[in-house]
């Protein structure tokens, strides 16, 4: 029978990346907070790669990490293999990647949150939702009802979920759990409008069935870098990962077994991630390519499993296993988990505020594969803004907006509220404009101002980050007063970099300004060099080196932000406002900008229109 | 933080009047002082307000021009804003000229309606009027779409395509590269880089040069002369492209069947186009060129659409009237020395003004040059025009020189390439700022479809 179980602030729906920051974040800020989850032995599962970062999705991490929450922390404390990609290609594009033990990593959320003060970790599948006076309430199917002022779904691939291997298919949340079938009809009851899309993973595989010596090795880093700013301790790189490649062989395997997979005979209407495709996928739309890359990784220290990364499949089981054994160090591998396409509800992000709230129910927030994102990092970062901005709005305060300008969670969000997307988004440093400022490791000087003043920074982190920013400052002004005269001794080390010797004496800052110099070039011509940490250097270098760029990329920031701060009220009815288009009217009236700036990014919004919003607001909106 | 300072034309393009390029924003005077050098030897930065200066207009270090130019100091200006207002000798040469000098000191395309709307939110215009500043600013934004997508059919726009792709491509390549570095993308040498990007300047160099050569081909009004057939319309163009009035000689059309032709008229110049007859037809050739005939009407800034007053309105004419309702458009209708069968009122329910005029005999000619004189005043002047928007391209293409080229410096410095890239980027969007593309997208789905990427 149905009982009143509890009241909370704030119910967050599912215990994946975006559920944990989502509920962190909410309980830390003081509210009263239950985090429902199917499974509690899998809280912050990993049911894909069990990895953490990379490219773009590094710096996702340490935004999150610079806002105060968890995930940076997690990876760090278990990881297995940690790599900076991109070196050499630009500070920029430098992102962080870890390899993670996964059943660890869970282990360890797991304890954070139980851990959490006034946060509540809870079994239990949420059956229905529904709103009532002002409170919404949450049935469980053992019939325990909640109250709370605010719900995040976060419910990843469990909804609707749907798993397809060749001719098979049946209801399933990820790895083998349920999943949540009758959420998915009360959404639809409440008017929630969702729609299907896919994604997949590979099989994994028992190491002791590989031979690892006809594969290539790839090793971690030798100076490993942590996510988090606060990890003090070295990061020890624990197991590699491995490479090996498809042939000829696994080619003709694929193309003679095409009809059986689900999405070539059409058995799958969900939309697939475009930079996650299936092997038959590139097989097919790259038929030129002889050979395609595989990497082997471990999942963790205490299991035999590997992860056959690049080998995602939806076909049957005996084409799998084929496919397999016709690769290089695989010919006699034991299969673990098959590999399979698994289908999905979520939401069309366009009937999101920026804030993650839904437009239409009030209270009701979405984050992570709900909200048409893929991606661990991407569900984490969308996770801490939904629940920042539901405590903010139980305890009464005003929304958390990162822009464009901020960060790449900023990017993420505006991309997702503001453009929508058509397959299931995921991170590049391509989609920021203005990536040369918003880099992995100025996260912090970007952003811990604004977890400080949020309330997931404390006292004590914000004084030692000052500190840093003092460190930093110092270091510059010595640099800028310290003056090298022209040696041989000097010119033959520029002369050898390939730039040009000194004639007269040059400011050290000058130098660090070359691109073909840096401090550790420098290192026997400033005897006068403070022993500080590695970071600072770094800071100081980088502002130096890219000052130009920067300080145009700030100026381009300065310039989108005139735009940002006209606010649009929410209610705004765009037929009636004289002289804008009929095709402005629609896109406008349906994603509800929260301001002019968000206004002018949405496609088939004209100048002209802009121009015509701006002078609606100027002459009040309550005037009509 | 400043408004930018913009400038546009605001007189209408007509050949023999004066011409004025107005200035508004924080800069202008000073941008003005740039360009103009009063004989006097004052400084216009230095000038009070409500004064005129004579002088001389300069670009590209060439004279361009003898010129007045008033100095309107902030906040008493029709915008409120400080403005500069340079006249000088009419025609489109000569006022494109002071415009672009204008736009290379540091001034920007004013946008549609932007004078206008300055000035409202400057408390200029009343409260009460700003529901028709609304109006008037959504109308020269649907002209500025159509100027856009005139421009954009064209052979500039072609080429300025073009050269956004080829840098697009590089950036993809690159974007793949960085994006995906598990996956066996190749390297872009940053020397191959800066081979697509140093020619990607020399045509965009090109490009500039060649517009600038060739822009008496596209001077003049847009008009177009449309109606079904058998009207007159071939008659009534020969009419006004007669051999004393037409300043410039055949230009080939887009298609074969769009006759262009600059003609004087009056002291208006129009850009003639003789469209195809609008009529319902199975035949599939034809109903490509009545397609062609009516894409061309909805580009034209002017409609002169022909009727037969001897027969009356058919199924096609009534098609022809539709496209003009609420366009600047001209009833011409012709034939008035055979037996009058046309109800004029029910085309003039459609159009802005009506003419009777016998293409054949010439009668009427005058009145039809009246009436477009009447149109075109300053009025209804439009600062988005084809010509302007042409000028915008033109800048855009001299921005996108400019980022490429610190593009290049950055590779020939030893930058690392996320820097160079950020540069490029910038160049791509100032070449898609017209139709609002995005680098970004476009670099994005070009990886996708390019690169077999992803885990």
């Amino acid at each position: 029978m149905e009982y009143f179980a509890s009241q909370f602030d704030i119910a967050v729906i599912g215990a994946g990346h975006a559920g944990i920051e989502a509920g962190l974040a909410a309980a830390r800020l003081g509210c009263r907070t239950a985090v429902f989850t199917i499974n509690l032995d899998w809280v912050g599962n990993m049911p894909c790669n069990p990895s953490i970062g990379g490219t773009s999705k590094g710096h996702l991490v340490r935004e999150i990490d610079a806002l105060g929450g968890e995930m940076g922390v997690a990876a760090d404390k278990n990881t297995l293999q940690n790599r900076m990609l991109n070196l050499g290609k630009g500070p920029a594009v430098h992102s962080l990647r870890a390899q993670i033990d996964r059943r660890e990593y869970s282990a360890y959320m797991k304890n954070v949150l139980e851990n959490q003060q006034n946060l509540y970790l809870r079994q239990a599948e949420i059956i229905d939702l529904y709103r009532e006076e002002g409170l919404w309430y949450l049935k469980t199917r053992l019939e325990a009802v909640y109250s709370a002022k605010c719900v995040i779904i976060a419910t990843g691939t469990f909804l609707a979920g749907k798993v397809y291997v060749g001719d098979v298919c049946y209801d399933s949340g990820p790895d083998g759990m349920f999943p949540s079938t009758e959420l998915a009809l009360a959404l639809k009851k409440l008017g929630v409008l969702t729609r299907r899309f896919k994604t997949g993973t590979p099989p994994r595989v028992n190491r002791r069935s590989v031979d690892l010596s006809e594969m290539e090795l790839q090793p971690g880093d030798e100076v490993t870098t942590p996510f988090s700013f606060t990890t003090k301790e070295e990061i020890e790189n624990k197991l590699p990962c491995y490479i090996t490649y498809t042939g000829e062989e696994t080619k003709k395997i694929i193309l003679d077994n095409l009809d059986r997979s689900p999405l070539y005979s059409g058995r799958i209407d969900g939309v697939g991630p475009r930079y996650c495709p299936s092997i038959e996928d590139k097989i097919v739309r790259f038929s030129e390519k002889e050979r395609h890359q595989l990497f082997v990784e471990p999942c963790g220290r205490n299991t035999g499993e590997l992860y056959i990364q690049g080998l995602s499949s939806s076909l049957p089981e005996d084409v799998q296993l084929k496919i397999l054994h016709s690769i290089p160090g695989l010919r006699n591998a034991e299969v673990m988990r098959t590999a399979y396409a698994i289908e999905y509800d979520c939401v069309d992000p366009l009937c999101l505020r920026a804030s993650l709230e839904f437009h239409d129910f009030e209270g009701l927030f979405g984050a992570g594969q709900f909200n048409g994102s893929s991606g661990y990092e991407e569900a984490a970062a969308q996770g801490l803004v939904a629940g920042i901005n539901a405590a903010n709005k139980v305890l009464g305060k005003k929304p958390f907006i990162l822009d464009r300008g901020s960060s790449y969670i900023g990017t993420l969000i505006d991309d997702l509220v503001t453009k929508g997307c058509s397959d299931p988004y995921r991170m590049m440093t391509s989609r920021s404009e203005y990536r040369l400022v918003l880099r992995q490791d100025n996260a912090d000087r970007r952003l811990t101002p604004l977890g400080y003043e949020q309330g997931l920074i404390s006292e004590e982190r914000y004084a030692a980050f000052k500190e840093k920013l003092n460190l930093i400052e110092k270091e510059r002004g010595r640099v800028e007063s310290i003056v090298i005269a022209p040696s041989e001794d000097i010119n033959e080390m520029l002369v050898s970099r390939e730039t040009s010797p000194l004639t007269t004496g040059a400011k050290l800052s000058d130098l660090l300004k070359r691109p073909q110099l840096s401090y550790d070039s420098l290192t026997q011509y400033d005897p006068s060099r403070p022993d500080l940490d590695r970071s600072i250097f770094e800071q100081v270098e980088l502002d130096l080196k890219y000052e130009g760029y920067i300080k145009h990329q700030q100026q381009q920031i300065n310039e989108m932000r005139r735009l940002e701060v006209k606010l649009l009220p929410d209610d705004i009815d765009y037929s009636k406002v004289t002289g804008l288009r009929l095709e402005a009217i629609e896109k406008l009236g349906k994603i509800r900008p929260e301001n002019i700036g968000r206004a002018s990014r949405i496609s088939g919004v004209s100048p002209a229109d802009i121009n015509v919003l701006l002078i609606y607001l100027e002459r009040g909106a309550g005037n009509d | 933080m400043e408004n930018p300072t913009i400038a546009a034309i605001s007189t209408p393009e007509s050949a023999g009047a004066l011409g004025v390029v107005r200035l508004s924003g924080d800069r202008a005077i000073e941008i003005a002082n740039k360009i103009f050098t009063p004989v006097s030897g004052a400084d216009l930065t230095a000038s009070p307000g409500y004064r005129a200066h004579y002088g001389r207009v300069t670009g590209g270090g060439k004279q361009i021009d003898e010129a007045v130019c008033l100095v309107f100091r902030a906040p008493h200006s029709y915008t409120g804003e400080n403005v500069a207002e340079i006249t000088c000798h009419g025609g489109l040469y000569i006022t494109k000229a002071v415009l672009r000098a204008a736009l290379e000191a540091g001034a920007v395309p004013a946008q549609a309606g932007e004078f206008t709307k300055r000035a409202f939110l400057n408390g200029k215009i009343d409260l009460a009027e700003s529901e028709s500043v609304m109006k008037l600013i959504s109308a020269q934004g649907e002209q500025a779409a159509r100027a856009a997508l005139n421009t954009l059919d064209g052979r500039l726009s072609k080429k300025i395509h073009a050269i956004a792709d080829s840098i697009s491509c590089v950036l993809a390549s690159l974007a793949a590269w960085v994006d995906f570095p598990y996956d066996e993308i190749e390297d872009t040498s940053p020397a191959d880089m800066k081979k697509v990007f140093t020619s990607a300047i020399a045509e965009l160099n090109e490009t500039v040069e060649r517009y600038d050569a060739g822009r008496v081909f596209t001077e003049g009004v847009d008009t177009a002369i449309a109606g079904r057939p058998n009207v007159g319309k071939s008659t009534l163009m020969n009419l006004l492209a007669g051999s004393e009035r037409s300043i410039v000689t055949e230009v080939a059309g887009t298609t074969r069947d769009i006759v262009e032709e600059s003609v004087r008229l009056g002291s208006m110049i129009l850009r003639l186009a003789d469209t195809a007859g609008i009529h319902e037809t199975g035949d599939i050739v034809e109903s490509i060129g009545v397609d062609r005939a009516k894409k061309r009407m909805q580009r034209a800034s002017l409609i002169l659409a022909v009727f037969d007053s001897s027969e009356p309105l058919t199924e096609d004419d009534i098609a022809v009237l539709k496209e003009c309702e609420g366009r600047l458009s001209i009833g011409v209708v012709n034939k008035t020395d055979l037996e009058r069968k046309l109800d004029i009122s029910e085309i003039e329910k459609y159009v802005s003004e009506t003419v009777e005029i016998s293409a054949s005999t010439g009668e009427g000619e005058k009145e039809l040059e009246n009436a477009v004189s009447r149109l075109l005043s300053a009025e209804n002047f439009d600062p988005e025009s084809p010509c302007l928007s042409g000028e915008r391209q033109r800048i855009c293409c001299v921005k996108a020189v400019e980022y490429l080229s610190e593009a290049v410096s950055a590779i020939d410095s030893g930058m690392t390439l996320d820097a160079v890239t950020v540069c490029a980027q910038c160049a791509v969007d100032s070449l898609l700022e017209l139709t609002g593309e995005k680098a970004a997208d476009a670099v994005i789905d070009s990886v996708f479809s390019r690169f077999c990427v992803g885990k």
